[in-house]
């Protein structure tokens, strides 16, 4: 509360339009994320003493690692598991945190006709980008959705989402999905992990980089499950981080860079 | 004043049950929707919004045909309005009532609503619409009972009002515009993202609004004593030719930034809208009808001669009302959706249900406009239309 509270002052000390500068270039003059918060915005997440902590969680997938359509069932199940996600069993409703997606639709932009034959046959897992500057959170009425301060995480708060599904309309990577019905519907109440709540109908919901997870000093779900290191977690802001060293030694690829979202989830390709 | 509502003929007692029956079955499917979540609708995960918010977006528009008789009257001393200013802002406050409740059926949980108050968020472009739509509501129902009840008095409406008046001009104004920042501003929805796209919202508005208020006017004329006026309506004609001509022009702009300059997003929505892709073509039907309905009427309307058949004239503004309804209340919005962000195409096919709730809002929307009118009429009726010297 403190330091968000000196952040406030400080950038409402400076004053008009967006003093308190970019982040990054990409990023534009003036992100969302750089406006002033409110004095009693506070971390919704409390953080035990093993917490895994970092400026800017960022995750580096190594699509090489995986072959075929079923690559990412392992990271899937495990997310879907983790967060009691609902399988809905209809493309209409159905609600998705991670999930694969051919190249040509993962990456909308850069799809061409003579791609490898190996590209072409896979899929490449899709989740939120937890962008740098997520249009979701500036569309959001209430508040509902967040960019984190501390860590870059983008989340949301179910109890306080009236159901508006601006974040879906904004979202430019279809990474949201909205409870048309009741949830637990669809999943096995007496199987669901209990350390993670069920949602209400009528809110939206999606990847939260497994803050839940990282408080208690554990990795995310599916890159835990992924037992290969086909997909890398850490700090991008750390030079040392795994995904840092991953970003240093092989080129790698963002979701429709040009919009200036800044995801931070990255592929190699 | 108000007691003019109890009263009325057989005629306007059928009329009020027709549109209760029509609001009651509408306000049973919510309640099944309410119960069963937005499940109960043809939204999707794709297509996230549809008939609601283009309603929405819709009558925004049709709120708009009350500043096209302020300000001509009160800036430009076009006495024709002074009559019937009153029915433009009753106008106005019945299409308001109705976006707002188009909002409250779109929310996954209503029952939250009073968060959008409770967290104030400054950045979010719905908090300002709520603002800016109450605001207009509150403008047009004190400014239109104000005026009308000094009318009845046969006495200047209070100078307060004046002030009032002028204010609701740029306030007309900043509803479309803030309403069009709704979908202008996001990323990744090519057709949305379009900087003439709030122009469009004003232009389209324009020309909606004021046929909807000159059919209004016929139906006041035929079925009361008060005659809103002959050249009242044919300026309106001349109004709405214009914003119609305007439309079309904003819509031809459009087509020529996405297609000479050749790049595929810009594209993609409308190709689904007017051309299909890969046989999805569900909305392809109506935007070309809608394209030829408002050419027709700009057609017909450009000609005095029929402007100055009232017949034609009536027919051309339901026409014309139906075209842009179909632009704005179907096309925009949920080609707006398609493709996806991942470029699947998914369509949208709204339910019974959903349909059900449209029209009773809409005939919820009906109900409130024939009371305000039947109490504006009533007072016209003992003045005779004519207002007190100020």
């Amino acid at each position: 509360m403190g330091a968000n509270r000196r952040d406030f002052l400080k950038i409402a000390g400076l004053g008009a339009l967006g003093l308190g500068a970019a982040k990054t270039a990409e990023a534009g003059m003036f992100p969302y994320s750089n406006w002033p918060k409110w004095p009693w915005t506070k971390d919704p997440v409390e953080k035990s003493d093993g917490a895994l902590k970092a400026t800017h969680w960022a995750m580096v997938i190594d699509t090489t690692k995986r072959q075929g359509k079923d690559a990412w069932a392992d990271a899937i199940e495990a997310c879907n598991k983790a967060h009691n996600v609902p399988q809905v069993g209809n493309v209409k409703e159905e609600i998705k945190w991670i999930w694969a997606e051919p190249f040509k639709n993962a990456m909308t932009d850069q799809e061409y006709a003579y791609l490898p034959e190996e590209v072409e046959a896979k899929t490449f897992p899709v989740l939120c980008n937890h962008c740098e500057n997520p249009p979701c959170v500036q569309v959001c009425p209430t508040k509902a959705t967040f960019k984190r301060a501390s860590d870059g995480i983008v989340l949301m708060d179910f109890h306080r989402c009236i159901g508006c599904r601006f974040c879906m309309a904004a979202c430019p990577y279809g990474s949201r999905s909205f409870n048309w019905r009741d949830p637990r519907r669809y999943l096995d109440m007496d199987n669901i992990n209990r350390e993670y709540p069920t949602r209400a109908v009528g809110v939206v919901e999606k990847c939260n980089f497994c803050a839940e997870r990282l408080a208690k000093g554990l990795k995310p779900a599916c890159v835990e499950a992924c037992k290969d290191g086909a997909l890398a977690f850490g700090d991008l802001d750390d030079p040392s981080s795994d995904v840092r060293k991953l970003l240093k030694s092989k080129y790698t690829i963002r979701r429709k860079p040009s919009l200036g979202t800044g995801p931070s989830v990255y592929y190699i390709i | 004043m108000l007691d003019k509502v109890l009263t009325g003929s057989k005629a306007y007692w059928s009329w009020l049950t027709f549109l209760l029956v029509v609001v009651g079955i509408g306000f049973g499917c919510y309640l099944y929707q309410y119960n069963e979540g937005l499940g109960a609708t043809g939204l999707s995960r794709d297509i996230s919004w549809g008939l609601y918010i283009a309603q929405l977006t819709f009558l925004v528009g049709v709120a708009a045909s009350a500043v096209m008789l302020v300000l001509p009257y009160y800036l430009h001393n076009v006495k024709e309005f002074g009559r019937i200013t009153i029915l433009g802002e009753f106008l106005a406050v019945s299409a308001i009532a109705m976006c707002g409740l188009f909002v409250f059926v779109d929310l996954g949980k209503l029952e939250r609503v009073t968060n959008t108050f409770l967290y104030p968020t400054p950045g979010a472009i719905l908090f300002w619409d709520i603002v800016v739509l109450n605001g207009y509501l509150i403008l047009n129902a004190v400014i239109g009972f104000t005026v009308l009840s000094a009318e009845r008095k046969w006495v200047a409406p209070p100078p307060w009002t004046k002030f009032l008046i002028y204010l609701s001009i740029p306030w007309a104004v900043s509803i479309h515009t803030v309403t069009a920042f709704l979908y202008a501003g996001m990323p990744g929805r090519h057709l949305w993202l379009t900087a003439i796209m709030a122009a469009r919202f004003l232009s389209s508005a324009f020309a909606a609004g004021p046929a909807l208020l000159i059919v209004l006017a016929l139906i006041v004329r035929k079925f009361t004593k008060f005659d809103p006026g002959k050249e009242a309506i044919q300026k309106l004609a001349i109004i709405i030719t214009y914003a119609a001509i305007i439309n079309m022009f904003f819509l031809g702009l459009e087509f020529y930034t996405a297609y000479y300059s050749g790049i595929p997003g810009h594209q993609h929505s409308l190709d689904y809208l007017y051309f299909g892709i890969h046989g999805h073509n569900m909305l392809v039907p109506w935007m070309w009808a809608s394209g030829i309905m408002a050419l027709g009427a700009i057609l017909v309307l450009l000609f005095k001669s029929n402007r100055q058949n009232e017949k034609v004239l009536g027919v051309t503004c339901v026409v014309l009302f139906l075209a842009l309804w179909i632009d704005k209340g179907l096309g925009l919005i949920v080609g707006g959706f398609i493709p996806n962000p991942l470029h699947q195409i998914r369509e949208y096919h709204p339910t019974a249900v959903e349909l059900l709730i449209t029209i009773g809002i809409w005939a919820l929307g009906f109900l409130i406009l024939t009371l305000l009118y039947k109490i504006a009429i009533g007072v016209k009726e003992e003045t005779g239309g004519e207002l007190a010297p100020h």
